[in-house]
């Protein structure tokens, strides 16, 4: 959750900067304590409840979307095998032998937080959003799946430690056996595309761009339950960069292990980290740099551009494999 | 070790439930719903009976009434705006004329 | 004993959120306790061992059906339905038929079914042992369910196109016939 936090104050000095302007400068040094004071604001703004909305969706939508994308990091697995006081823990919360599916599966039900949000608000404004949201959102899902299909081939398992044990080791040395490196960067590029259109982010967010549909299907949302919405997404965004760094980075993987024994077991969180926080800054800048796509060119996108390639990155990755076995 | 009989009398309670709400809703939307409640019993039926008799191929049948009732309910969806937008009502009781 | 009492809770949920399906007079009540159901249900499957069967139960039945159930539900903006005569006569006499029903069926399964118990994870189906059976002993029925959907997404989109495009499109053959 603090990361979500950091993620928001990150995203505001380096939009800011694109922007030629300081992003936050005052709270803190360099703006540090912005988010607190974000978080402060959100906590005391007047929690208003329309007369007109719908009562029990309208309280429970913004926490389904922050209940699943929360649920979404448990399978993510930050760093190899840690021996602390004699204890051989792994770092993740849990390790499921199908891990890929529940993240997929968590994402799919995020899509209810967004529709009955823009439904209960009783407003057609909210409606539309909430519609087209939830209209795009499922149509990326299916481009999303296909391209981790061509990763999972590679890897020959579900659960996303096999698949970052997978990409262990080097090529010639020195370039690291990344899924990236290893044939899959169409499907790394087809993965980055529909990862912005799931989280609803520039280019892909129309549903609640302020200058179209007024703030579209959190219209009616104030203060903490906006805050939920608004956590829920920053949350998204850091699990697609999680499974973006584990599936097509290479996880934890780094350059030789160096430094003491203590430093060594930490080493790999650090290159995760790195790797998410790359990622992360991807994102980042695409939105302050690209103008965002209308309704109907953002669905055309996805099916008749995504879903073809999707598709044929997975019969040549299908193709390649087994004629190399 | 549950009795796998717990399991069928859980898969006919919500094949009951489907039934029940097939007979008794007027809105079409929650007909459809009820079709689906029915599928989801049965599909409890063939993963529980597939533990019993340790064979993989119930759990491979489930896929596909899964598959079935994706494309169905695509299709009847479809129908029920076709008919909305024709008559203009959704509860099923006032769709019993040909004529419009 | 936690196999016992995990069924118990989510068999209670499933069954809770089928008679809320049935009680509900708004359609999109019941369309998010039919989640609820297919959600409980996917942890049964679990419990047998079909994670499987469980994982895309989530995805593909509450993650992308039951969104479009939702989907129509507001874009239709079906409201509370109302009671009807036909109706009335079928709760009179079905809802007792059918919780008798139930019940004998229920008395008989526990008694007289001769079947054993099952063990948690009972029988393992992981995706790989499942893919296998799909493309060596059952593909032709996988062919066969990919050319289903295929009829389905044509007939879904002819059917849910706008019927103005459909004539617009029939008039200049006739000009030109």
């Amino acid at each position: 959750m603090t990361a979500v936090a950091y993620t928001v104050w990150l995203e505001r000095k380096v939009v800011g900067h694109i922007q030629n302007r300081w992003g936050p400068t005052r709270v803190g040094p360099f703006g540090l304590l912005q988010p607190l004071a974000d978080g402060i604001k959100f906590i005391f703004k007047e929690d208003l409840l329309p007369p007109h909305v719908f009562k029990p969706l309208f309280i429970a939508a913004p926490m389904i979307a922050l209940i699943f994308a929360l649920t979404s990091i448990s399978v993510i697995p930050i760093g190899n095998w840690v021996t602390v006081f004699g204890i051989h823990t792994p770092l993740e919360i849990t390790d499921v032998n199908i891990g890929l599916l529940i993240v997929l599966g968590v994402t799919s039900l995020g899509v209810y937080g967004v529709a009955l949000a823009g439904w209960s608000s009783n407003s057609k404004y909210s409606l539309l959003g909430g519609l087209r949201a939830s209209a795009q959102m499922v149509s990326y899902e299916i481009s999303l799946g296909l391209s981790l299909v061509g990763v999972l081939i590679l890897a020959g398992s579900f659960s996303l430690r096999d698949i970052v044990d997978a990409q262990g080791g080097t090529f010639w040395g020195f370039i690291p056996r990344w899924n990236i490196f290893q044939g899959q960067i169409v499907a790394f590029f087809i993965y980055l595309m529909a990862a912005y259109a799931e989280t609803n982010r520039v280019p892909f967010d129309l549903p609640e761009a302020e200058t179209e549909l007024v703030a579209g299907y959190h219209t009616e949302y104030s203060a903490m339950k906006f805050a939920m919405f608004f956590m829920a997404e920053y949350a998204n965004m850091i699990t697609v960069a999680c499974l973006a760094t584990l599936l097509f980075l290479g996880g934890w993987h780094g350059p030789h292990r160096f430094g003491p024994p203590f430093v060594q077991a930490i080493l790999p969180i650090f290159w995760f980290v790195l790797k998410v926080f790359a990622f992360l800054f991807l994102y980042i800048w695409v939105r302050g740099t690209l103008p965002r796509f209308r309704y109907d060119q953002l669905m055309a996108f996805g099916w008749k551009f995504l879903l073809p390639l999707a598709i044929a990155n997975l019969v040549i990755t299908a193709l390649i494999v087994a004629l190399r076995a | 070790m549950v009795p796998l009989s717990y399991y069928l009398v859980l898969s006919g309670i919500l094949f009951a439930c489907g039934v029940t709400g097939f007979l008794i809703k007027r809105n079409i939307i929650t007909i459809f719903m009820s079709i689906e409640l029915m599928l989801n019993g049965v599909n409890l039926s063939f993963v529980a009976f597939a533990a019993q008799w340790h064979a993989l191929s119930g759990q491979v049948f489930v896929f596909f009434v899964m598959v079935v009732a994706a494309a169905e309910s695509a299709v009847g969806l479809a129908i029920i705006i076709a008919v909305y937008r024709t008559r203009g009502t959704l509860n099923v009781d006032q769709v019993d004329l040909l004529k419009l | 004993m936690l196999h016992l009492i995990v069924f118990s809770v989510f068999g209670l949920v499933c069954v809770a959120g089928a008679i809320n399906l049935l009680v509900q007079r708004h359609p999109i009540n019941s369309a998010l306790s039919l989640v609820v159901v297919m959600g409980s249900l996917a942890v049964e499957y679990l419990l047998l061992g079909a994670e499987f069967v469980a994982a895309v139960q989530v995805i593909v039945y509450a993650g992308a059906i039951m969104v479009l159930f939702v989907f129509v539900i507001m874009l239709l903006n079906a409201g509370v339905e109302d009671r009807t005569k036909g109706s009335r006569v079928a709760m009179l006499f079905g809802i007792p038929g059918v919780l008798i029903g139930s019940v004998l069926v229920a008395w008989v399964l526990l008694q007289h079914s001769g079947t054993g118990s099952v063990a948690v994870g009972a029988l393992p189906g992981p995706p790989k042992v499942i893919g296998w059976l799909l493309f060596h002993d059952f593909l032709l029925p996988f062919e066969v369910t990919s050319v289903l959907v295929l009829i389905a997404i044509m007939g879904a989109v002819v059917l849910a196109s706008h019927p103005a495009e459909m004539q617009q499109s029939a008039q200049p053959d006739e000009r030109e016939g």
